[in-house]
């Protein structure tokens, strides 16, 4: 009998240290597999989850660049060092971050959460929309076919600090391509980054621009995996188009639209380099998302890595939250995942 | 929509109503024929999103032509007066050449441990059914949620402690956090398209678990693994949270943060900018379209079995 096999056949879920005997037998059979798992685990172990522990406790502190340190050293007269306690060091505050924030004394959590959830919605909608529709388009039998796809595909491998410059450029109030193509159209140029939501606009048409190639590829990669003879199928039974998009194809993508658009979505909550190059927070911070304010928080002016901290505890929690909500509606509907 | 039907078709009340059988066969359009007007309509728009697709490249690479002077005016011109003057001044009057040495350095490193080390573990997720095996894939998604905002600030002090800060490992180091579980995850929806039968003939002719893996699979997973290298490599390529976080002298700077240092708020480098976008551009770019081919495939067969 192969290993493989045998390990196959091995029960999934072994509460460890239950039972002695059935922990021993599963060391036997699968040390190797832990093994092959020990230097991946390792490595997330001390720099994943020790600093996560490290800023969830942070956040209980009012920890900040001007009292990091414990012990204050003062060189002495002979040469030596001399050091004390430093007295102002950083101390645990309990929930105070949480509630400062939570209600605005510091910071603009509120304002900066709007931002994030306007912009996570506008951004994932847009990429997964254009990126079926292209998908559908580019997935039928016509002239040209690879060169589109390939052409289509150019915003992917621009890396995401360039599009952003680059788009700030397009987007520039004085000289930038768009204002004077609107000018040109008759229309008054726009201050793009003097208000809050069309600084927000021209972020997300960078990020959209960026995104879009991602999902139209993982889509057509789907698209072609469902079955061809489901469709004739459909198409002898009478359905028109409209009826085997419905309900052919889009069922047949099922799989491949939950893992993109979850990711999808946490990678557009988390997308730091657009909005912190594109409009930098312009007007006067108002066009912030929370990773921004967070990264603003830890590394400008009096670093506040308490703050930061905070921060972060909360952009994670929401985003356990969405993604166990997430799983849970596509458990429900039938879906494993 | 998408299909770009006749208009009738569209009407969500045409289809809701109607059931397979009142819909008369003369009207349904088969999958692969349609009409001129159709056809004009498909083409239009693939050629509409093409130029969107294309147009900003294009443009920074037509104003990267332009005179320093010229750049900042408000007449569109597509070509005007060119001049290399702009890559020169990139090239031979900033450190860019630096910045984009570090970069190559930091984004390679980076590919390299998170293979490496990601490889065994997505192979081992793959084939075998271990206690913890769950709980780690779990925590393979979870980080990929975690903000660059909680971890940044520890990694910081734990480098700061190191005597790593404005050092290249620590943009590594830091990198491997979203490179590992990434790439593990990756490489183990790779695997999984390889038959488990061959691991099992394998076995038969006496190779362990080890020995597998490093003959057998690892070979066959070359297109999965310069996928999953690559993505890693871009990745690293365009980071830069953490590079403007731990970097602090001029030269120590990645390509993202000089960039950066072109456009100040106050008088904004335009010309050097849209040059040294260019030169980022062309190598990422001549690497990819190498590529792109296989990036589909592995990301699909990622992406469906996650």
């Amino acid at each position: 009998m192969s290993q493989a096999l045998a390990v196959a056949e091995a029960p999934v879920e072994q509460p460890p240290g239950k039972q002695d005997g059935r922990l021993r037998r599963s060391f036997d059979r699968n040390w190797y597999a832990w093994a092959m798992v020990l230097p991946t685990v390792l490595v997330l172990g001390v720099l994943v989850m020790y600093p996560l522990v490290q800023g969830i406790f942070q956040s209980f502190t009012d920890l900040t660049e001007s009292n990091a340190q414990d012990v204050i050293c003062t060189k002495t007269l002979g040469g030596g060092e001399e050091c004390r306690d430093n007295p102002d060091s950083a101390e645990f505050v309990g929930l105070d971050n949480y509630v400062d924030l939570l209600t605005g004394a510091r910071g603009s959590f509120w304002l900066q959460f709007t931002n994030t959830l306007a912009w996570t919605l506008a951004c994932v909608s847009l990429h997964y929309g254009l990126g079926l529709g292209l998908a559908v388009m580019l997935n039928r039998k016509m002239r040209g076919r690879s060169l589109y796809r390939v052409l289509l595909i150019v915003p992917w491998a621009v890396p995401a600090f360039v599009a952003a410059f680059g788009w700030k450029f397009l987007f520039n109030p004085r000289f930038g391509l768009i204002n004077q193509a609107l000018v040109n159209l008759g229309v008054d140029p726009v201050e793009w980054f003097n208000h809050r939501w069309t600084a927000l606009f021209a972020a997300i048409c960078t990020n959209v621009w960026l995104g879009v190639p991602f999902m139209m590829v993982a889509i057509l990669g789907g698209l072609q995996s469902i079955p061809a003879d489901l469709h004739e199928a459909a198409e002898m039974d009478g359905a028109t188009p409209w009826q085997r998009f419905r309900n052919v194809t889009l069922p047949g993508l099922r799989p491949v639209s939950s893992t993109v658009i979850l990711l999808g979505t946490i990678w557009t909550f988390n997308m730091f380099p657009i909005i912190y190059f594109v409009t930098g927070g312009e007007p006067a911070g108002q066009s912030e998302i929370l990773v921004t304010g967070a990264y603003r928080a830890a590394f400008e002016g009096v670093r506040n890595y308490s703050l930061a901290a905070t921060y972060g505890v909360l952009i994670l929690s929401l985003l356990m939250v969405f993604a166990s909500v997430y799983r849970r509606t596509l458990k429900a509907q039938g879906e494993v995942f | 929509m998408t299909r770009l039907l006749p208009a009738g078709a569209l009407d969500p009340a045409d289809t809701t109503g109607a059931t397979a059988s009142d819909v008369r066969p003369g009207r349904v359009r088969g999958r692969e024929d349609r009409s001129r007007l159709a056809s004009i309509a498909l083409h239009g728009t693939l050629v509409l999103a093409t130029l969107v697709a294309l147009f900003p490249v294009l443009w920074i690479l037509l104003s990267s032509f332009k005179p320093a002077n010229r750049i900042q005016t408000s007449e569109i011109t597509l070509i005007d007066s060119p001049t290399l003057d702009n890559y020169r001044a990139v090239l031979f009057d900033t450190p860019f050449p630096t910045w984009f040495l570090n970069s190559v350095v930091v984004a390679a490193f980076t590919m390299v441990i998170g293979i490496t080390m990601s490889a065994t573990a997505g192979y081992a997720l793959s084939r075998f059914n271990f206690a913890g095996k769950r709980g780690l894939m779990w925590v393979f998604l979870i980080t990929q949620m975690f903000p660059v905002a909680i971890l940044i600030v520890p990694i910081y002090t734990i480098m700061a402690n190191a005597g790593l800060i404005n050092t290249k490992a620590s943009l590594i180091i830091a990198y491997c956090t979203v490179a590992v579980p990434f790439c593990a995850w990756m490489l183990r929806g790779y695997f999984d398209t390889i038959p488990q039968e061959l691991d099992e003939a394998a076995a038969l002719d006496g190779l362990g678990p080890f020995g597998t893996f490093y003959r057998v699979i690892l070979p066959l997973a070359r297109p999965g693994l310069a996928v999953t290298a690559f993505y890693t490599f871009l990745t690293a390529w365009g980071e830069v949270a953490y590079a403007i976080a731990f970097m602090q002298t001029r030269d120590n700077l990645t390509l993202g943060a000089g960039l950066q240092q072109f456009v100040p708020q106050f008088n904004p480098q335009w010309h050097l900018l849209t040059a040294g976008s260019v030169l980022i551009l062309i190598p990422a770019a001549i690497v990819f379209f190498f590529a792109q081919k296989h990036l589909v495939a592995g990301l699909t067969a990622g992406g469906t079995k996650g």
